[in-house]
């Protein structure tokens, strides 16, 4: 009955035997047992919502105020499936002999997500927070044309955005607020910092500030 | 007997054909489900979907009934009434409760055993007609495994047999005591085993094994006589459950009045389909070899050692 090769195989005593000395078979009759007197792990999906884990990726929601049309995200996005129209419009100089402004106008913003394949490179990429995540995924169509979505519709998603969750304990401060908290560049001193004798304005641009320390693990 | 009561019988032995495989089906559903922290059908019927199966009939019904050009016309049609009508004929057998039986002959037990091997010849007809090489390999499979275990089978039933000194089904409960759920253990194990084998149930599916050959002799097989053998299967499960519950666990002996002794028959029945269930839940398919090796080094040994306990035990007269 023992042939050459299973001598060569590991000795089968060790599978066969769970840890409370009951042979394999008893316990998958058990497991499947016990598992049976449990309450189950089914969401009745149409009727019971189910439990979506923080940060799902349902939907692109967009805030079209934010929207720059800097197309940023068309470049970025791997099939292109963003779809951005917009024009220049001239505003006129708040005072006598100043300088006329433009600014860009949003036409059209769509994405298409019979194409998208949900990377949120366009969200990661966007500098003014204009596209966010949406836990909403039911958005099924059809017709494969009609899943073209326009501002429109992207703007109402903008209602099913979770806030940003908490941060970490022990967090970096967030970007924003270091800056708030910051002291005016004018009040640090007389001395002032380098090419900052006198001046009194606030900083241009906000950027998040790198702590080389020891969390650099580089 | 006269007409009227023949018809009835028939029809009565139909009913329980149309309606026991779906209740153990239904059970499946659910029990498995359950095992697998899921709900099951939840919605076809309302209730707790218990019209699940009435509703997957219909869907069989609506399907296009199709025979591969290929196929062996005659044979590959004919197979799912083969595999069918001898588990409604094994059915009708079956005594539920003191005198009633579909069909009431001296030597019942002979017949139904004859019975349900025909079954499985139609799993060989349908693996061999299909022109498909994984319906042959399935075929092929069934007929080794259903070799194999009707050896054992036959064993299990002839040391009840012995023991209870009759061929009738109906003496053999009569002849029951409970002192036979010792005394013939050994072979009310090797009879379960050989059961599911022989009904071709996991961990014994190796003629279906999906991962390997599709479906195995039913692969060509579409709509209502793909339903028929899903329903011979079933069908079988009840058969061999309540035949089992005959045997060994003593029919319609009970403590309450004879009156539900039915009741009995077939909850016990009920509860051996469902260890039936719950092996198929909780063991992975035995290979081709292990499943040889297991009739043969094991369970004709054990059926042989039965014989001889029960051949012993009747001389002594225990």
């Amino acid at each position: 009955m023992v042939t050459p090769e299973q001598h060569e195989r590991p000795e089968p005593a060790e599978d066969t035997r769970g840890r409370g000395g009951l042979p394999g078979v008893l316990k998958g009759l058990a497991t499947t047992a016990r598992t049976a007197l449990r309450p189950t792990h089914t969401h009745e999906y149409p009727d019971v919502a189910p439990d979506l884990p923080p940060r799902s990726r349902g939907v692109i929601a967009l805030l079209e105020e934010n929207c720059t049309s800097c197309m940023l995200c068309a470049r970025e996005c791997p099939d292109w499936c963003i779809y951005i129209d917009s024009h220049k419009e001239t505003i006129p100089a708040t005072t006598e002999g100043g300088r006329e402004r433009q600014r860009n106008v949003l036409d059209r913003f769509a994405i298409d997500f019979s194409l998208c394949m949900y990377c949120g490179i366009c969200i990661e990429v966007c500098p003014f927070d204009a596209l966010h995540w949406s836990p909403q995924f039911e958005y099924a169509e059809v017709d494969i044309l009609d899943l073209l979505h326009e501002k429109e519709r992207l703007g109402e998603w903008m209602a099913t955005v979770p806030p940003p969750p908490a941060l970490d304990e022990k967090a970096a401060e967030p970007a924003e607020v270091a800056a708030a908290s910051r002291p005016a560049r004018g009040a640090r001193g007389p001395a002032g910092g380098p090419g900052g004798a006198g001046s009194s304005r606030p900083p241009r641009t906000v950027r998040p500030r790198v702590v080389r320390g020891e969390g650099d693990g580089t | 007997m006269t007409l009227l009561e023949a018809a009835l019988r028939a029809v009565a032995a139909l009913a329980a054909f149309l309606v026991l495989p779906l209740l153990v089906g239904q059970a499946e559903h659910k029990v498995m489900a359950h095992m697998q922290g899921r709900l099951g059908p939840m919605y076809a019927g309302g209730f707790h979907g218990w019209a699940q199966l009435v509703a997957d009939g219909v869907k069989f019904l609506q399907k296009e009934d199709i025979t591969p050009r290929a196929a062996d016309r005659w044979v590959f049609r004919l197979a799912p009434g083969v595999a069918l009508v001898p588990y409604l004929l094994a059915l009708a057998l079956l005594p539920v409760h003191p005198g009633v039986a579909a069909v009431d002959v001296p030597g019942s037990l002979v017949l139904l055993l004859a019975a349900t091997s025909v079954g499985a010849l139609g799993t060989l007809m349908a693996g061999w007609s299909s022109a498909n090489k994984y319906s042959l390999i399935g075929g092929l499979r069934a007929a080794a495994q259903l070799v194999s275990y009707e050896l054992p089978l036959v064993l299990a039933v002839a040391s009840v047999a012995l023991a209870g000194g009759s061929l009738s089904l109906v003496g053999l409960v009569d002849a029951w005591s409970p002192w036979w759920l010792l005394w013939q253990l050994p072979g009310g194990v090797v009879f379960l085993v050989a059961a599911a084998a022989e009904l071709q149930r996991p961990p014994f599916d190796m003629p279906v094994a999906d991962a390997e050959l599709v479906m195995g002799a039913w692969t060509e097989y579409t709509g209502l006589r793909f339903a028929f053998f899903l329903l011979a299967e079933y069908a079988g499960i009840v058969v061999m459950s309540v035949l089992f519950a005959v045997l060994w666990l003593g029919g319609w002996h009970g403590p309450f009045p004879d009156a539900l002794g039915w009741l009995w028959t077939l909850a016990k029945g009920f509860v051996v389909a469902l260890v039936v269930i719950w092996v198929r839940v909780a063991w992975p398919r035995l290979r081709e070899d292990q499943l040889q090796r297991l009739a043969w080094l094991w369970l004709v040994p054990l059926g042989l050692f039965q014989v001889v306990l029960t051949g012993v035990g009747v001389v002594a007269g225990w």
